[in-house]
């Protein structure tokens, strides 16, 4: 039963990991609290659910298409909300406010638009069989999400640390202005950050709606609570933090529920979040913002 | 004269403005409180599509020689200070002399100490909690409590050769708690054996810790009491998991929904779920109200929209016997119902209950649907 329960924490875990990948991105370069983030990835779902359903799509086909659909989304909703507040320095709780309005109405209108009901990728689109390996179970899209988490993480390290992109990002993360005057198109970048982050959480809205099998405007949301706590214990901005602490939080939390009282299981977050705010602020692999004058 | 003329015609003006409350009146004010956006307007959707059916039958004739009825539905969003607001709203501005609603268990706790205190009777038509009417009198409700329904399907279970459950349910819920209380309550008077009680957050989607550990326990049945979407979460996982069909599900009214099938598919066949209607019920009034209801909204109506039909007839008649638009008379005549409708015949207990419960049929999912269960 511990195999097991480890198994259902790590593919917890890399769903959390997985939603929190392009939220981390977002925050670390643009340094903006977006937070209509959750609904790139509900937008996410619903347009791979359309492919699938409506034009009888593979999902290896949906799953990209679906991903740059909410990433073109996501460049789109960037430019109309917040380039006005980048040029003027707006203040970050400005993007916060003017992001959790839009949000809310960006649900509403999606719920008003399409209907609260839940609905699923049509049968058949991934084999429900449970790969049985021994006492041991684990889905294909539990696979699928796993294998993804491994790919995009790789994949994003790969773009920030061995890409001409990747220095510019971590360039304009470290000081916007100083990497415009250096010639960096910071405008261009921030639509190519939004467009990845949107890419990344639309994804990660397709393999979890395929998880689970529930597709709804209001799943995105659902996700942002412990995205948040992912992203502060990992490091604001950091890949590998994401990762590591959204595995963390999955296996805890599985391990909680499993073998102390199941009734823990919402607290494990928050208990880790402000044990991780106490004894290191910056998050679990972040080094100290020194800020000289 | 000019300034006579003038005058008159102010005059003239001013009774125009005085005479149109009472044209007004002419109609009966019925509010309404229900979930139409957010994460659960789907039970509030399905209930006002039921009210509006109803309504439309019930103002072809009117109530209080030919009054018709004029329908506020409020949004609460699932949200207990904007039920609240929406009850003050429904009492102070729209004059609404009766409220039906609001969908949750959770927002009644909220709603029914504000309305009981103004004296204004509200009819909940979904909320299944324990201690809903005991807050006032002022306070009914159409649905039969949890308690009514969920021994029924536990007897069955106990009948199928079940000795030992575990039991699962939503701890952030007034709904999936009171129905887990009266599973447990139920478990304990038939002497089935509770290995363990497991819970889960309404939102969750993830269940495989609680499940794994219940595998390991072996247990015959596993009850759920949660809304249909957290249910069939549970229910598509445990299959993932390997909990095979040697285990009997059994549900509480929230899995008592066509969605449990959408969602969950063929991973819910063999689940037993209490219900205090079911679509296929043979008698020509519930006929009538699934192909009238289908015609109108091109889908099947759940038990939502049923006892929200049935309740807007029974206000309706309420209305009318008690003789004027009038919120103490309507209580009076509320306690005193008679009705048959599409749920079987109802009437209110003492304590404002519906007063049997000999409407139960216990549900099997199969191939995705809903079939009375052998």
């Amino acid at each position: 039963m511990l195999a097991q329960q480890l198994i259902n924490g790590v593919l917890l875990g890399s769903t959390y990991a997985l939603f929190a990948l392009g939220f981390t991105l977002m925050f670390g370069v643009l340094k903006v609290v977006n937070l209509t983030y959750g609904f790139y990835f509900s937008a996410g779902a619903f347009f791979a659910l359309h492919m699938t359903k409506q034009w009888g799509w593979p999902i290896w086909a949906a799953l990209p298409a679906a991903a740059l659909a909410s990433g073109v989304v996501a460049v789109v909703l960037d430019w109309l909300l917040l380039t006005r507040l980048r040029r003027i320095n707006a203040p970050e709780l400005a993007s916060l406010m003017v992001t959790l309005g839009a949000v809310l109405a960006l649900y509403a209108g999606m719920t008003t638009w399409l209907g609260p009901d839940i609905r699923r990728l049509p049968a058949g689109v991934l084999g429900g069989e449970a790969l049985v390996l021994g006492d041991l179970r684990i889905t294909e899209a539990q696979i699928l999400i796993l294998l993804a988490t491994v790919i995009l993480v790789g994949g994003l390290l790969a773009l920030m640390r061995l890409t001409p992109i990747g220095l510019a990002l971590r360039a304009m993360a470290e000081k916007p202005d100083a990497a415009g005057l250096m010639g960096i198109d910071t405008a261009k970048l921030a639509a190519l950050v939004s467009l990845v982050c949107g890419g990344l959480a639309g994804a990660g809205g397709v393999l979890i709606g395929l998880n689970f099998n529930a597709i709804q405007p209001y799943m995105g949301e659902a996700m942002m609570l412990r995205g948040f706590v992912v992203i502060i214990i990992g490091g604001l901005g950091d890949v590998k933090g994401a990762l590591i602490a959204g595995l963390l939080l999955g296996v805890v939390e599985t391990l909680t529920a499993g073998y102390i009282d199941s009734g823990l299981k919402e607290a494990v977050a928050f208990v880790m979040l402000v044990a991780v705010l106490w004894t290191r602020p910056a998050g679990l692999f972040g080094r100290a913002h020194i800020q000289r004058a | 004269m000019m300034k006579r003329t003038h005058f008159l015609a102010g005059a003239a003006v001013l009774l125009a403005s005085v005479s149109l409350p009472s044209l007004a009146a002419a109609q009966v004010q019925v509010g309404a409180i229900e979930i139409l956006t957010g994460p659960a307007a789907a039970y509030g959707i399905a209930i006002k599509a039921g009210l509006d059916l109803a309504l439309a039958e019930v103002n072809a004739k009117g109530v209080l020689g030919g009054q018709k009825i004029a329908l506020t539905v409020e949004d609460s969003a699932g949200n207990k200070d904007q039920a609240i607001n929406a009850a003050r709203k429904l009492i102070g501005r729209d004059k609404a002399v009766i409220i039906i609603g609001p969908t949750l268990s959770n927002e009644m706790f909220a709603v029914g100490p504000v309305t009981n205190e103004r004296k204004v009777p509200i009819v909940g038509t979904s909320t299944t909690a324990a201690g809903i009417t005991e807050m006032g009198p002022y306070i009914f409700r159409t649905s039969l409590p949890e308690s009514d329904v969920v021994p029924v399907t536990f007897k069955k279970a106990q009948a199928r050769g079940v000795k030992t459950i575990a039991l699962m349910y939503a701890n952030d819920d007034a709904f999936s708690k009171s129905g887990f209380d009266v599973m447990k309550a139920a478990a304990e008077k038939l002497g089935l054996k509770i290995l363990t009680i497991e819970t889960f957050g309404s939102k969750d989607t993830d269940f495989a810790a609680q499940l794994t550990k219940i595998k390991g326990l072996k247990p015959d049945a596993i009850g759920i009491s949660a809304l249909v979407e957290p249910v069939s979460g549970v229910v598509l996982q445990a299959r993932q998991l390997g909990i095979g069909k040697e285990t009997l599900l059994l549900g509480g009214n929230g899995a008592n929904s066509p969605k449990l099938g959408d969602i969950a598919g063929a991973a819910a066949d063999g689940m037993l779920v209490g219900s205090p209607w079911f679509i296929a019920k043979p008698d020509a009034m519930n006929t009538k109200f699934v192909a009238d209801f289908k015609a109108k909204y091109g889908k099947d109506p759940d038990q939502f929209a049923a006892q929200a039909y049935d309740t807007m007839k029974i206000v309706a008649q309420a209305i009318d016997r008690a003789g004027a638009a009038d919120s103490e008379k309507i209580t009076a005549a509320l306690g005193k119902t008679d009705f048959s409708g599409v749920m079987g015949p109802f009437k209110f207990t003492a304590g404002r209950d519906p007063a049997s419960s000999d409407g139960v049929v216990v549900l099997e999912m199969r191939g995705g649907k809903f079939a009375i269960a052998q």
